[in-house]
């Protein structure tokens, strides 16, 4: 195995729309730039490389402007762990198809983006049950729909693009359920006419499911069939109704991935790392910029990016760029309060219901006294494939407990990868320059 | 849209160039990815490689996530339905 280490200015961790504007900004300013992420190609979760429908102007335009920047792109790189460098440095540890490396820089913007959080309902374990942005990933690699009855049932505004997606790809969408009660959703859409380019956006999204009833205060109970879903139950809390389908798209909103910023020893609160107007974290040398600052959707992701990027580089953003951020962090709140969960979402699960996926372990195997962590030692729940990712997340709802503390590599790794940080731990105590 | 040969479990499929795996599986009908360990058949949920559940064997290398691997001409792949 040879030992390789690569050393740059700026670090970027993931290639989605924030870490593409954080990227080319630094690179711009003169830095030496390197941006990793562990899909096959920048774009994030929303410009991911489609296969059935052309990308976005903005996309383009912020694909072009990276690669005329003179960043370093590294695909299929995940960073799996960050440490203390030389110099007030940072030295991040990366596994690619061809084995672990390392990358020293002098600074770092995490833009790790966010997941889908999933809630346990009976039923949801089945194959063809999926996430809502979930469902759009699979679209977006070429799943086809035709013809296939589809439920979508969850919350907040990903609902709009996911399912005008599935529309447009010749699904029967028969029903999308809101689980957000009318009043809000309402007084959230008359907000929309602050931001002219949102309002239309969203009305572009509805045109193309207009035949598919909107139902909001509406949740999903149960999920049915063998060996795949083909049916749901829904409620609207006074009456229930079954309906038959062949796909189901059920999540409660994106959960951000601060996973690599706890381990840093970024500050996190509520679940979000916490960040000043620069993008900088508790930890000097470390900026974080989209999602994992809270879920503010791609134009929020873009102008974080943007002030992390030129902040690690060592430039001021200007105040026109300062402004549109929180201006877009106003929008962001008003989605948070409009599409807060309810109560009966989070209770949905029966003792039977499966609560960890990968270690199947059930709901009455869990004691509302204990702490996440003693969830893990007793039974196994948060032990398996996912560490944790799903139903930690799940549980945190479920049952209020805290997501427990990272342990490095946030992911699992190769053991080859895994050589190579003991061998590095022990040759270069403090990184290498 | 071209299309190129995998095999599924011993059966030869025709599938589109640049799909994933999971998305050849989906649309082959194949809905059971992986058994779980108390004998449940899982298939895809987050479709973005978080969530572990699409994991099949591919060209005899087990675990891994088919939502993340795009497919290649002559790929072998092995879902819970070849081992139950
Ligand atoms: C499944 C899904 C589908 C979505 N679809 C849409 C949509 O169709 N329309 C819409 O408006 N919004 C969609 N969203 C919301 C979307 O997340 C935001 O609008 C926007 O993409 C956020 O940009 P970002 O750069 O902050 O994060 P992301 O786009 O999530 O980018 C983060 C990137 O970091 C990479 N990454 C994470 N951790 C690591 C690591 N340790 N090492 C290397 N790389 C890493 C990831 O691979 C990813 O590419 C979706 C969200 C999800 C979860
Ligand atoms: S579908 Fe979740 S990891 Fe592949």
């Amino acid at each position: 195995m040879t030992h390789t280490l690569r050393e740059c200015d700026v670090l970027v961790v993931g290639a989605g729309p924030a870490g593409m504007s954080a990227a080319a900004r630094a690179a711009e300013s003169g830095a030496r730039a390197i941006v990793a992420d562990e899909g096959v190609a920048p774009g994030g979760q929303i410009w991911r490389p489609a296969l059935r429908s052309s990308s976005p102007v903005v996309a383009q335009r912020w694909a072009a402007r990276l690669a005329g920047s003179g960043a370093v792109v590294l695909r299929s790189t995940s960073i799996v762990e960050l440490r203390r460098g030389a110099n007030d440095g940072w030295l991040a540890l990366a596994e690619s198809n061809d084995g672990g490396f390392q990358i020293a820089a002098r600074s770092i913007v995490l833009a790790t983006g966010a997941r889908e959080r999933f809630l346990p309902f009976p039923g949801w374990t089945l194959p063809n049950v999926v996430g809502i942005g979930g469902a759009q990933a699979l679209l977006k690699s070429g799943m086809s729909v035709r013809g296939r009855r589809v439920v979508i049932a969850g919350t907040g505004p990903l609902i709009f693009p996911v399912a005008a997606s599935l529309a447009r790809a010749g699904a029967m969408l028969v029903v999308v359920a809101e689980q957000a009660p009318r009043h809000k959703v309402l007084r959230f859409a008359a907000g929309l006419w602050r931001s002219p380019a949102l309002l239309a956006r969203a009305a572009a999204y509805r045109a193309a499911f207009l035949r598919t009833p909107y139902a909001t205060g509406t949740w999903v109970v149960a999920a049915h069939g063998e060996p795949a879903v083909q049916s749901v139950t829904i409620t609207d809390g006074a009456s229930t109704r079954a309906i038959e389908c062949d796909l189901l798209c059920a999540a409660f909103g994106l959960v951000p991935n601060v996973e690599l910023a706890r381990l840093a020893g970024c500050d996190v609160a509520e679940g979000r790392v916490i960040v000043d107007a620069r993008q900088a974290t508790s930890m000097a040398g470390l900026y974080c910029a989209g999602e994992p600052t809270g879920i503010g959707g791609v134009d929020l992701s873009l102008a974080e990016g943007e002030i992390a990027g030129l902040a690690a580089a060592g430039r001021q953003a200007d105040a026109a760029l300062l402004g549109r951020a929180s201006a877009l962090r106003r929008h962001a709140a008003a989605i948070d309060e409009a599409f807060a969960l309810r109560a009966e979402v989070k209770a949905l699960a029966k003792p039977d219901t499966i609560v960890c996926r990968c270690e199947d372990v059930r709901m009455r195997e869990l004691d509302p006294r204990w702490s996440a962590r003693q969830a893990k030692l007793y039974t196994r729940a948060g032990m398996g494939a996912c560490q944790g990712r799903i139903c930690g997340s799940a549980l945190e709802c479920v049952m209020g407990w805290p997501a427990d503390s990272v342990r490095p590599p946030t992911q699992p790794v190769r053991v080859s990868t895994f050589l190579q940080d003991i061998q590095s731990a022990q040759s270069l105590p403090h990184g290498a320059h | 849209m071209s299309a190129i040969n995998i095999i599924v479990d011993g059966r030869t499929l025709a599938v589109e160039e640049n799909a994933t795996v999971a998305v050849a599986l989906l649309d082959a009908r194949e809905y059971a990815f992986r058994t779980s360990v108390s004998g449940e058949a899982r298939g895809p949920l987050c479709g973005m490689g978080v969530c572990y559940e699409c994991r099949v064997t591919i060209d005899g290398v087990p675990h891994r996530r088919a939502c993340l691997v795009v497919v290649a001409a002559g790929m072998r792949i092995e879902t819970a339905a070849a081992r139950a």
